[in-house]
């Protein structure tokens, strides 16, 4: 019987097709980390003393504080001082004309199949395209205009509404809040900058694409994310990078506040570069994601897909103290190969009659770790609280392992707090039995994937749920031994 | 002479360290129906499953030829994309995976192979409802998880469904009438001798005479010990219901 050795060898190759690197021009701070380069930073940035005091202060809370070690994770130490924490494409277009782009930077971006300098956009969807620290594009839309909608880059917020960024930067995710947030809150470059106002439903989807280009270059993008009350708004991120020999540092920051009635979605499609077969290179992926429902009746859900980087740390996290607010969190995590992802969510419940849904997925492959962290905690006051959390693994051959970490801690006897756990494996018998139906391997485990996964794919904006379905085939392809 | 659809000669099949089929040989002609009968343990679901490519069957001697060309070399999704089918002794639960999702995949798969066009999702509706009806099978089948949570009638009579739908030119059935109701069984034995055609070749394994009565099979062999012992008419699927497999022994 020809081949089945094959299939297996073929078992940790990774295919990552956007593994490649664009000659842009680049402007670039020396690696290193000091007060130098925070200044340094935010004269680049051309930034108000009020947030270069801000950084400041996140510097000297980081200096003191210490790298977490108790994630599942194994990783030999970061060098923060060999790292440059600025980068930036040189030729940035003005909005109004976007002609003026670097014809490299509209390649990379037509390669990477994100239409944001064509003219012909995907409908119903506006772009914000990050390279490095900044904002190299943003999709004008007149409709978002008309509704009074603010979809820009951090960077422009600064400087065109600053009572707004002053008001909510830092109230969701403290520039102390953890060592990578401080790094964050120091260095911070480009994220988006959403603002939907009272009673607004944005009527299509908001959408940042960030891309790592520069070698050695960490990126350390903020977002964020305000709903006015009785608004609605739907953001999907997306994210990818070179395929390069040594690790590269993500640690962004995104804080979201949701009003009274106000619901906001966040969906994410995390692709960076996972590093090769052997767990050479890849992105370090340490994020803090985290929304506040402050109104009553709110609602924030998070979606993601994360299926690259070679390591990541994550817990987008929902603080409900609005009552009868709602919080969800709807994942999937593949790993292969070597990757390491310890992902989760957080649901605090402050508010009377709050409720969270939690449903993580994770896919283990080759010989990667996935494990699920996650913690429900019930403040005091949190009467006729609701959560219910499904933490299922699928393990692909064996030699991958997976974790499941909840943690409930409730403070309130009235709670009621449901937890479900399975584990399985696509077993051999599975796919033999889709192959003797004339499906070929690759699309087999595509097949028993998404099935797994239809739950959360389901969630993703219609636009990006084909990508995405697409994108974990792609990640699995030949992910079988 | 024609060449036969199946021609397997002086095969070996070992399973681990354990060889199970013994210099095994067989000639199936396109159309006809073979039958292959004998104890458990004998060797039958080994030899169904060498035909389907299942890993970690490992032949150690001998060839099979299907539609003259050398069976052995091919995938398992390559020999039933050529028309091989085994329809399963324990067909496997997928959770996730809808049915109708899958039997769109592989029908197409096939298709593809056959040179023919992707169908309509629309036309691919109507044609899997039709079909499944005829085996008793309404929609609420259709949308559930790919033998997860059946029967094991409604197992049984999802391999027909898909040997139906798929149409191929080799039919392996293995022991797809153990586990069936009296009712069941009729449905199966009908909708499989409905299936039988001049194209169309059938090996079927089985424990009982009840199928055949549909089915009227050519050729009836009995299986001893990793071997076929004694061929014959359909006599001999009636002398061993009554006295079992002593006499072959």
């Amino acid at each position: 019987m020809k081949n089945e050795k094959n299939i297996i060898a073929d078992a940790t190759k990774t295919a990552y097709p956007f593994g490649f690197h664009s000659a842009i021009a680049t402007d670039r701070i020396q690696p290193g980390l000091d007060e130098i380069t925070i200044r340094q930073i935010a004269k680049r940035r051309n930034e108000p003393s009020w947030l270069l005091e801000w950084r400041l202060s996140a510097y000297q809370k980081w200096k003191i504080m210490r790298e977490p070690t108790w994630a599942n994770l194994h990783y030999p130490n970061i060098d923060f001082q060999k790292m440059s924490y600025y980068a930036a494409p040189k030729r940035r277009p003005q909005l109004s004309s976007l002609e003026e782009v670097d014809p490299v930077l509209r390649e990379t971006f037509a390669k990477l199949g994100i239409p944001v300098f064509e003219q012909e956009r995907l409908s119903g969807v506006a772009i914000d395209a990050v390279v490095d620290s900044v904002s190299v594009a943003t999709s004008v839309d007149e409709t978002l205009e008309k509704l009074g909608i603010i979809f820009c880059s951090l960077g422009e917020a600064v400087h065109r509404y600053p009572e707004l960024v002053k008001k909510y930067l830092g109230t969701v995710v403290p520039k102390d809040d953890n060592f990578f947030a401080a790094l964050n809150a120091t260095v911070m470059s480009d994220g988006t900058f959403v603002y939907v106002p009272k009673n607004i439903h944005c009527p299509i989807e908001l959408s940042t694409y960030f891309r790592m280009n520069e070698a050695n270059t960490g990126q350390f993008e903020r977002t964020l994310i305000i709903a006015e009350a009785g608004s609605y708004v739907s953001y999907l991120e997306g994210c990818t990078a070179p395929r390069r020999e040594e690790n590269q540092l993500h640690a962004a920051v995104v804080e979201i506040v949701a009003l009274d009635n106000a619901e906001v979605r966040y969906a994410t499609v995390q692709n960076w570069y996972p590093g090769d077969e052997h767990g050479k290179g890849g992105i370090y992926n340490f994020v803090t994601k985290r929304g506040r429902c402050l109104g009553r009746n709110a609602k924030i859900a998070w979606t993601q897909v994360e299926t690259g980087a070679s390591i990541t740390w994550k817990y987008p996290s929902v603080i409900l103290e609005g009552d009868n607010s709602k919080g969800a969190f709807y994942s999937v995590a593949v790993t292969t190969a070597h990757q390491q992802a310890d992902t989760g969510t957080k649901m605090i419940h402050l508010g009377r009659h709050t409720k969270s849904t939690v449903i993580a997925k994770s896919i283990a492959a080759g010989e990667s770790r996935n494990t699920y962290r996650g913690l429900v905690k019930v403040g005091k006051g949190g009467d006729g609280v609701h959560n219910f959390s499904q933490c299922d693994s699928l393990l692909i051959g064996g030699k991958s392992s997976a974790y499941t970490f909840p943690t409930l801690e409730s403070r309130n006897a009235k709670a009621t707090i449901q937890h479900e756990a399975t584990t399985s494996k696509i077993g051999d018998d599975q796919l033999f039995y889709l192959t003797q139906r004339g499906i070929r391997t690759e699309e087999a485990v595509g097949l028993i994937v998404n099935g797994y996964c239809r739950e959360i794919m389901g969630r993703l904006p219609m636009e990006f749920a084909v990508e995405a379905k697409k994108l974990l085939s792609l990640t699995l392809a030949g992910a079988v031994g | 002479m024609t060449t036969p659809l199946l021609h397997i000669n002086n095969l070996s099949v070992a399973v681990g360290d354990t060889t199970i089929i013994k210099y095994l040989s067989l000639t199936l002609p396109a159309g006809e129906v073979q039958v292959i009968m004998g104890p458990n343990g004998s060797g039958k679901s080994t030899l169904a499953a060498t035909l389907a490519g299942k890993p970690g069957y490992t032949v150690t001697a001998g060839t099979i030829a299907y539609q003259g060309t050398d069976l052995l070399t091919m995938l398992s999704e390559e020999r039933a994309q050529n028309g091989v089918f085994l329809a399963f002794q324990y067909p496997v639960e997928i959770p996730g995976l809808n049915m109708i999702e899958f039997l769109r995949a592989s029908l197409n798969a096939v298709r593809e192979h056959r040179g023919q066009t992707v169908i309509e999702p629309m036309d691919f509706l109507d044609l899997v409802r039709k079909k499944a009806k005829t085996l008793h099978l309404g929609d609420a089948f259709l949308n559930r998880a790919v033998n997860h949570g059946f029967s094991g009638g409604e197992k049984k009579r999802n391999e027909v469904l898909q040997l139906s739908l798929l149409q191929p030119q080799l039919a392996i059935l293995d022991e797809t009438d153990s586990g069936l109701d009296a009712d069941a069984m009729i449905t199966v034995a009908n909708a499989i001798a409905e299936l039988r055609s001049k194209e169309r070749s059938f090996l079927v394994v089985t424990h009982y005479a009840k199928l055949l009565h549909y089915l009227k099979p050519d050729r009836v062999h009995v299986m001893v010990n990793g071997n076929i012992v004694h061929s014959g008419g359909n006599e001999i699927a009636t002398q061993i219901e009554r006295e079992g497999y002593r006499s072959f022994q």
